[in-house]
């Protein structure tokens, strides 16, 4: 754990890319091989399920530190993360416990499986054990939220300055379904596997938000236009004699949608397809809601199939007849494209056409009857290019529908921003009552949060637990992507991607919106 | 019981039997000082009285004002009160102020840690039946390192630092804890100083207390041969133009807050060191069970809940909302300034009350109905 917790220290002791991948790299010449493995697989995000639950955590570290739970629990708010607080009131280790990472990983899997008192003991002995960063980061591993400050981007690039390999054969290598028990080291990263090639999804190329508009992207005749649907990114693989479904964020999802699987497997061996998975019924999207619905399950009831089938609404064709085609240039993957998807559930997503960038702004402004959120801008001759390459994709989101809502409550937010109040829930007007309809905790700059935690010390009504009930007095223009109705909400709507937009010091609480300006908002039907 | 030692007015705390106030926060025509902090040390009151070595700063930063001096354990009466001024270990000439009325004996704290720090006069508990603490780190996350440990962190940045190509620049206050560290930093040569640092040191060393020779950074001075020398700067004065002269650099801040993850990364400073001129948790602790005291009110910092916590070990304890603000996490950030209330008069760059909001630290306002608070001065 030493030199794991060592590296730990070097990432979070910067904010700057190339200590950073330095320190990585470095990790990655000179750890042990399997702690390498899981060091690849925690910072991918595949993490080990829960061993013991927080509640429990805090109960044993405040008896261990000889503290009231009750005081653990003032505490905890006020640093803003679990595993610190309990690194910061246990009491100095007693003895030294040299395990390596691996080590820990496989004592904490063995844990889990144990009754409460082995746990117990397993953890306080742990505890006692471990010097203080060590012990944040046996917390963080219990607890399950690592995040060292390193993006998947970041590891893949420390790899191959260590192994020498090619960055995107890396990126490519460490998707899909592994875990540190189903691969080595050597077979993840260095060895080839045709067995774990056949499931395994091309890495995504992402599109940055177009700021300003078309205008500076030359000839319109270089760009294809695509609606950006409001979906689930997705990649469907057909190879070996079985398909796969991929979410963006690497998770298989082929079991939660067997709707696809005739069409998939009526697809010839060797085709991977990128695409958008959405509820589709009757030609026409629904909203995402529906397919919201089917995210959560492992198994998917007759009803639900009937009432939000899914479909994938295809826009890249990256292997085809088994030979990658990323390199190729992007109207022939979709010309080719568009002789394999032409059915009613891997449908072409079509594209936009437009001579010029005014004809392609008048489209953009109709998304929303299309239930889409924009546009998507790729060139023609671009290929196939991992990550959120700039020059190739471009999305052209509309632009977000605002609010002024005024805040009512305010919580405290968590790591770089505890003991800064940033979770605010917003009422909107509504027969003379203020009615919560949203919650948002970003778009503000931390100069912005201050005034604010200042301004929430001096006025809180009522407090229960970390919540505070503010005086109704603050307006904030609150932008938000999409609006469905919700008969789980008091107010009856939900909103997609709230944000603050910016603090309205120049309205009153009285002249903030109604729930009725919002209700009218909402998509017909 | 009649009148209490030590009563809570808008003005600050006031004793009735001497006709005086201790550290307040409104004009006064008689105030005792605890030390030069401009949250307790404030400007407008008629008399002052303050320790022999806390009045030259005062004295400096106040101006002309009419101060009368005290040394410590020296006893004087004021009215039909005793006072009496004792070490508080906080900053030089820092002290906890004793009063005694009647065979009752109160004792405010001002702000203190028990540790030496290799200047100031090291704290001594005073044995009392109310005592009056502070309890700006009141919780159990913040222990403090040794400080022979943290001063190894920071010549080790230093040295990491110049192998680097970088000017180490260390965000501390200029009254105490930057005195603090040049007496424990001496052997790393001659340091560099912002302004507000030196001034303070020009009055210290004036007083008499011996500081390592330092230099200050200011017009003129050229800065190549002094490359990778570690540089102390009120925290206000980081990332302004007056860094800027200094080239590349590595920042790092000096504080108790550094103990918290999360203030590190919101500061943005690539190094923390854990090092307050306040008491931790377990300094606080042990603070007040050396007074004996039977009663405690605490004030600036996590007050409630350190209130609850002395209740449940049998004190009568309870929680005094006065103006002061201890130290504040943000304290650097000059744009949050105007609506707290606890800023002081006194230049923000040298004030541990600076233009910040206070942050964690001002959970002593939590509790408080605004309406009781006031306003600003």
């Amino acid at each position: 754990m030493r030199g794991f917790a060592a590296l730990f220290t070097a990432l979070d002791g910067t904010t700057r890319t190339l200590p950073k991948v330095a320190a990585l790299a470095e990790y990655f010449r000179t750890a042990p091989e399997d702690d390498r493995l899981w060091t690849i697989a925690l910072l991918s995000g595949r993490r080990p399920r829960r061993a013991v639950s927080a509640t429990r955590l805090r109960e044993w570290a405040a008896e261990r530190a000889g503290l009231p739970l009750w005081l653990f629990e003032e505490a905890y708010p006020v640093v803003g993360d679990l595993a610190e607080t309990i690194a910061l009131v246990l009491p100095p280790p007693t003895r030294r416990d040299d395990r390596s990472l691996t080590d820990w990983m496989a004592h904490l899997a063995d844990l889990a499986g144990r009754d409460e008192d082995t746990r117990r003991v397993g953890v306080l002995a742990a505890w006692d054990g471990l010097e203080a960063t060590e012990r944040f980061v046996f917390n963080k591993l219990l607890t399950g939220g690592f995040r060292m400050g390193v993006s998947q981007g970041l590891m893949t690039r420390a790899l191959a300055q260590a192994t020498g390999r090619e960055e995107a054969e890396l990126a490519h290598r460490l998707m899909g379904d592994w875990t540190p028990a189903t691969t080595t080291f050597r077979a993840l990263v260095l060895e080839d596997d045709p067995a774990a090639d056949l499931s395994r999804p091309y890495p995504f190329a992402l599109a940055p938000q177009l700021e300003g508009g078309p205008d500076a992207l030359g000839p319109p005749g270089d760009w294809l236009a695509e609606w950006k649907w409001d979906g689930i990114r997705a990649q469907l693989i057909r190879r070996g004699g079985a398909w796969h479904l991929w979410s963006r964020g690497e998770e298989l999802i082929t079991d939660r949608f067997p709707d696809l699987a005739p069409a998939a497997m009526a697809l010839p061996d060797g085709t991977v397809i990128d695409g958008e998975l959405m509820a589709w019924r009757d030609g026409a999207p629904l909203p995402f809601a529906a397919l919201q619905r089917r995210i959560g399950r492992k198994s998917v009831p007759k009803s639900l199939l009937a009432e939000a089938p899914a479909a994938l609404l295809a826009y890249d064709l990256l292997e085809w007849q088994g030979a990658d085609l990323r390199a190729a240039p992007q109207d022939d993957r979709r010309a080719q494209l568009a002789q394999v998807a032409t059915g009613p559930v891997i449908r072409l997503s079509p594209t936009v056409a437009f001579s010029d960038w005014d004809g392609l702004a008048r489209a953009r402004a109709t998304a929303r009857d299309h239930l889409a959120e924009g546009l998507m801008l790729k060139h023609r001759a671009a290929p196939y290019s991992a990550g959120r390459r700039k020059g190739a994709w471009w999305k052209w989101k509309l632009d977000p529908r605002t609010v002024d809502a005024v805040m009512i409550y305010a919580q405290a937010g968590h790591g770089r921003r505890a003991a800064l109040y940033t979770d605010f829930t917003f009422a909107v007007w509504h027969e003379g009552a203020l009615v919560p309809f949203t919650k948002a905790y970003s778009g503000l700059t931390d100069a912005e949060f201050r005034k604010i935690t200042a301004w929430v010390r001096r006025n809180t009504l009522e407090r229960f637990g970390p919540v505070r009930r503010v005086t109704p007095e603050l307006v904030f223009e609150i932008a938000f992507e999409g609006i469905q109705a919700s008969p789980r909400h008091k107010s009856g709507i939900a909103l997609r991607f709230p944000r603050m937009a910016r603090w309205r010091h120049d309205k009153p609480a009285a002249q903030a919106d109604t729930l009725d300006s919002l209700r009218a908002l909402l998509p017909p039907g | 019981m009649g009148t209490p030692v030590l009563q809570l007015t808008d003005r600050g705390l006031y004793c009735a039997a001497g006709e005086f106030f201790v550290d307040p926060w409104r004009p006064v025509p008689r105030a005792l000082i605890t030390h030069g902090h401009a949250d307790h040390a404030r400007s407008g009151h008629g008399a002052y009285l303050a320790t022999d070595i806390a009045a030259p700063v005062m004295r400096h930063r106040l101006g002309a004002i009419t101060l009368d001096t005290i040394r410590y354990g020296e006893v004087r009466r004021i009215g039909a009160a005793t006072v009496s001024f004792h070490p508080a270990g906080h900053v030089p000439g820092s002290a906890q102020i004793r009063v005694e009325v009647g065979g009752e004996v109160w004792v405010v704290s001002g702000d203190y840690k028990l540790g030496a720090d290799g200047l100031s006069t090291p704290f001594e508990p005073v044995r009392c039946h109310t005592f009056i603490s502070e309890c700006t780190f009141g919780l159990p996350v913040y222990k403090w390192p040794d400080q022979a440990a943290v001063l190894a962190q920071i010549t080790d940045w230093v040295a990491w630092a110049a192998e680097q190509g970088r000017t180490p620049v260390l965000g501390v206050y200029a009254l105490g804890k930057a005195q603090r560290l040049l007496a424990g930093l001496g052997h790393l040569g001659p340091i560099l100083t912002h302004g507000a640092v030196e001034a303070t040191n020009a009055v210290m060393r004036d007083q008499g207390i011996a500081l390592p020779p330092t230099i200050q950074v200011q017009r003129g001075l050229d800065l190549k041969p002094h490359r990778g020398r570690l540089v102390l700067a009120p925290p206000a004065a980081l990332g302004t133009p007056w860094m800027r002269k200094l080239g590349p650099v590595s920042v790092g801040f000096a504080s108790g807050w550094m103990r918290l993850r999360g203030v590190r990364r919101r500061r943005a400073a690539d190094r923390g060191f854990v090092i307050s001129d306040h008491a931790d948790w377990d300094g606080l602790n042990a603070a007040i069970a050396a007074t004996g005291a039977e009663r405690v009110l605490v004030t600036h910092g996590y007050t409630t809940v350190f209130a609850r916590w002395l209740a449940e070990r049998g004190y009568d304890a309870g929680v005094l909302a006065t103006e002061y603000v201890g130290e504040d996490a943000d304290d650097s950030a000059p744009e949050s300034g105007g609506e707290s209330g606890g800023e002081g008069p006194g230049d923000g760059a040298t004030s541990a009350g600076g233009p910040g909001t206070p942050d964690a630290a001002a959970e002593v306002e939590d509790d408080t109905p605004s309406a009781a608070r006031g306003a600003a001065p």
